[in-house]
């Protein structure tokens, strides 16, 4: 019996099985949770860390590391704002936005896989450059938006269901799709098992990397201009410590952070959990202060079952 | 009851026996040798041995006590000590500091280091290891931190001392001190379990020998008086094999491959060298001779500063390993396992990870074509794997490195083959395979150039061998003129005593 459950735990899906068994429990003893209500505003909180933690998986599993992502979301968002009261034109605003995202993590890119700069190190600087950048343009202070076509970017629905959360999904499948369907997915995950095998092997490393920093900005973008559309304006301090919450829901996910394994489904279930145990402690009105706590216990557990399994999986 | 005792040890992992019910002993001052093929079970057993691993049923005794150790800490402290082919010293502390690492002689925290030196110094010197201890780790050279780990095991008395496959990456010269420091172990009492794929080496140094085939015990020499290589051989691969090298004359067709005047940052002196359609070209050289410097210059592997490569008469532009891929120049690295496969993935996406290029519309993989492909390959190569989707660091080093020749098969077009000591750490049967192959490839007319600083494989599966020392070129020979002495004597750098390293 207790083999059985080990082996179930411990498989290759033994995160789904944990996710289903967490939903079922909460569903069961948390009132109000599984309302349509409640589940569409949960879904709705988890947009962002969701939309970035895409892209976050395809870093990671090459190796890399993400910190700026916090900040492009903010300044994105800031520009989107701007540039929609700028020109009049909400589309030119968030192209502006996707650009100026995309720009950030090209820069990313280039100076991480050209210069060989430390990932760790150069999103670090960039994170505190960009955010900078935000604050500077918008004098610290919130942007509000002219136009109220750019709130319904966030209040609209179709089929019932709020855009954002569309978008979440359509950019799931897409990234799911990249992983594991294309040549740039695979040999990201090549790069994150061994560079220098996949540079020998003639994968271009460089520009791989490249390319996920960009995707990784353009992203966030998107992620930016959903959140200003949300909160109604463009904030400098938005998405403070957004970094930490993606990283985390994607290490919940069975991402590894040395590189070379992740799954779009684990991913998921990652930024779901996250999710799930947010909305819990908040309709339970548990203080803020120990979500906290929760939060990281969470995530030590789930680093330790993931530990558990690589070894019940034996390498030799 | 022998000092040593293995005693119905079994060990199964997820779908492998890697051990069935393997029993034997060995006596005080004696080197036994411990032989198989790659899964055979050796390591699974060392590992046991070490502590690393746990036996599913049976025990180990040492001196007539069970061993009942729980990690390799518990098996250090019992006077176990397996010396592994991946060395376990830190780089950056000296030879001094890595041997007192955990046992620092120090007064409230702080290091003696006179007191050091002298326990140590007094150790190597009763050892007869002659190495500077005040020299970083990272300064030594392979052999010299070899000799470095056992003198670890040295300093901590150990009883029983475990060597994998030590000589794998030594030069001649120092595979001697390493035998000649053996022996004086022996002399003091010690059992040593000597791991290897090296026939002489063991006929050599081994007292008594045991060889495992497919996790079980396949034979068990108390002393190896009488017994003939063939003999052990045989027992290893379960069949009779005569020939190891098997080679087979072929034609040779036009020039494929000309290096003209190559130089790179770590080969200043130019090198030239042609190979044709057809040829197996060896390239043979002492460890740091340039051989696989120069091969990775052709590769594109390293940026090069002068000189051109050209493919059946075409100039080849590229300096980079996608370029020359694509121009049909293919490498399988030295260092398999950093430069070779990719952890973590599985054999699938190894062998496919150059040639999907192939399949693929807008980058897109086609997966019925890649499964074909890997299925293809895993068979056509007979690489030893559950199956398509296992991860590749399971599989033993002479299946990775099919696998690695299979992801480079699967590019059409490769026209020149370059393998860098293709059948290191690999066992016989294998090796066999791996020979049969390359003989196949260039029946077909690509053109083979092979690395090797084993001489007999050299002049047993080349048609022209060219010596490299000290960066240059230094002798060419074809099949009618190998002979050891004069190979050896070009890649010796001082032109001296060739008889000293011939062994």
């Amino acid at each position: 019996m207790t083999d059985q459950l080990k082996k179930i735990l411990l498989g290759e899906q033994g995160l789904v099985v944990i996710f289903v068994v967490a939903f079922a429990l909460v569903s069961a003893l948390v009132p109000n949770f599984l309302t349509d209500r409640n589940m569409l505003g949960l879904l709705q909180s988890v947009v962002t860390v969701g939309i970035v933690a895409c892209t976050m998986m395809f870093c990671l599993a090459a190796r890399d590391f993400d910190l700026s992502v916090g900040s492009i979301v903010a300044f994105a968002g800031m520009v989107a704002v701007m540039a929609s009261n700028y020109t009049g034109s909400i589309l030119l605003g968030l192209l502006a936005a996707i650009a100026s995202g995309a720009f950030v993590g090209f820069i990313n890119g280039v100076v991480i896989a050209k210069f060989r700069i430390n990932a760790l190190i150069t999103t670090l600087a960039t994170m505190q450059i960009v955010r900078g950048f935000a604050l500077i343009a918008s004098d610290g202070r919130a942007v509000g938006i002219n136009s109220p076509d750019f709130y319904q970017l966030a209040l609209s629905k179709l089929l019932g269901i709020p855009t954002p959360v569309w978008v979440l999904a359509i950019l799931f499948c897409i990234f799911g799709f990249v992983l594991n369907r294309t040549v740039f997915g695979k040999n990201t995950l090549a790069i994150g098992g061994n560079p220098e095998a996949s540079r020998l092997a003639g994968v271009n490393v460089d520009r791989t990397r490249i390319w996920i920093f960009a995707l990784q900005g353009v992203v966030c973008g998107i992620a930016g201009i959903l959140l200003a559309s949300r909160i109604t304006s463009g904030q400098p301090n938005a998405a403070v410590g957004l970094e930490l919450s993606v990283i985390s829901a994607c290490v919940l996910g069975g991402v590894s952070l040395a590189g070379g394994r992740a799954t779009m489904s684990g991913v998921i279930v990652g930024v779901l959990i996250m999710g799930i145990a947010e909305n819990a402690m908040n309709l339970l009105n548990i203080p803020a202060f120990y979500q906290y706590i929760v939060r990281g216990v969470i995530l030590l557990l789930a680093v330790l079952l993931d530990n558990l399994r690589s070894s019940a999986l034996g390498r030799r | 009851m022998s000092f040593l005792d293995f005693s119905h040890i079994t060990k199964t992992y997820p779908g492998v026996k890697a051990l069935s019910d393997v029993s034997f002993g060995v006596d005080k001052g004696a080197v036994h040798g411990l032989m198989g093929e790659n899964g055979a079970g050796k390591s699974t057993l060392i590992k046991i041995l070490s502590g690393d691993q746990h036996a599913d049923q049976g025990e180990i005794r040492i001196d007539g006590r069970v061993q009942a150790y729980t990690s390799t800490r518990d098996a250090f402290d019992n006077g176990v000590i397996v010396i592994h082919q991946e060395l376990q010293l830190v780089p950056e502390l000296t030879v001094a500091e890595n041997l007192s690492l955990g046992r620092f002689p120090a007064n409230a925290g702080i290091i003696a280091g006179r007191r050091m030196l002298d326990d140590v110094g007094a150790k190597l010197k009763s050892a007869g290891i002659d190495i500077d201890m005040r020299r970083k780790v990272k300064t030594l050279s392979i052999g010299e931190r070899q000799m470095v780990e056992i003198a670890k095991a040295i300093m901590l008395d150990a009883r029983v001392i475990a060597l994998d496959e030590p000589t794998s990456s030594l030069s001649s010269r120092e595979s001697e001190i390493l035998f000649a420091l053996i022996d004086r172990l022996r002399g003091e009492g010690k059992v040593i379990i000597y791991v290897s794929h090296r026939l002489d080496e063991v006929f050599r140094l081994c007292d008594s020998l045991t060889v495992l085939r497919d996790g079980k015990l396949a034979a068990h020499h108390a002393s190896l008086k009488g017994v003939t290589r063939d003999q052990v051989v045989a027992e290893m691969v379960g069949r009779e094999i005569s020939d190891i090298w098997g080679f087979r004359a072929r034609k040779t067709g036009d020039v494929r491959l000309k290096v003209d005047a190559l130089s790179g940052p770590k080969l200043e002196t130019p090198a030239s060298f042609e190979a044709r359609a057809g040829e197996i070209v060896g390239f043979f050289g002492l460890i740091g001779a340039g051989r696989s410097e120069l091969m990775r210059l052709v590769y594109g592997a390293d940026p090069r500063s002068g000189g051109t490569i050209t493919v059946d008469g075409k100039l080849v532009p590229a300096t980079d390993p996608r370029g020359t891929i694509r121009a049909g120049i293919v490498l399988c690295s030295e260092d398999r396992k950093h430069d070779g496969i990719i952890q973590g993935r599985s054999v699938e996406e190894n062998i496919n990870i150059s040639s999907r290029r192939h399949h693929t519309r807008f980058g897109v993989l086609n997966r019925a074509s890649e499964i074909a492909t890997a299925e293809t390959f895993i068979k056509k190569l007979k690489v030893r794997t559950p199956s398509r989707k296992q991860d590749i660091i399971n599989l033993s080093g002479g299946n990775q490195q099919k696998v690695i020749l299979g992801r480079w098969l699967s590019e059409q077009g490769v026209r020149v083959l370059i393998v860098d000591e293709p059948t290191r750490g690999i066992d016989v049967g294998a090796k066999s395979e791996i020979y049969e192959l390359l003989y196949q490839l260039a029946q077909d007319g690509m053109a083979i150039v092979v690395v090797s600083s084993e001489l007999p494989e050299v002049m047993g599966i080349c048609d022209r061998i060219l010596v490299m020392c000290g960066g240059r070129v230094s002798a060419e020979l074809t099949r009618d003129q190998f002979a050891e002495r004069a190979i050896l004597a070009a890649a010796l750098p001082d032109q001296k005593t060739p008889d000293a390293i011939a062994s």
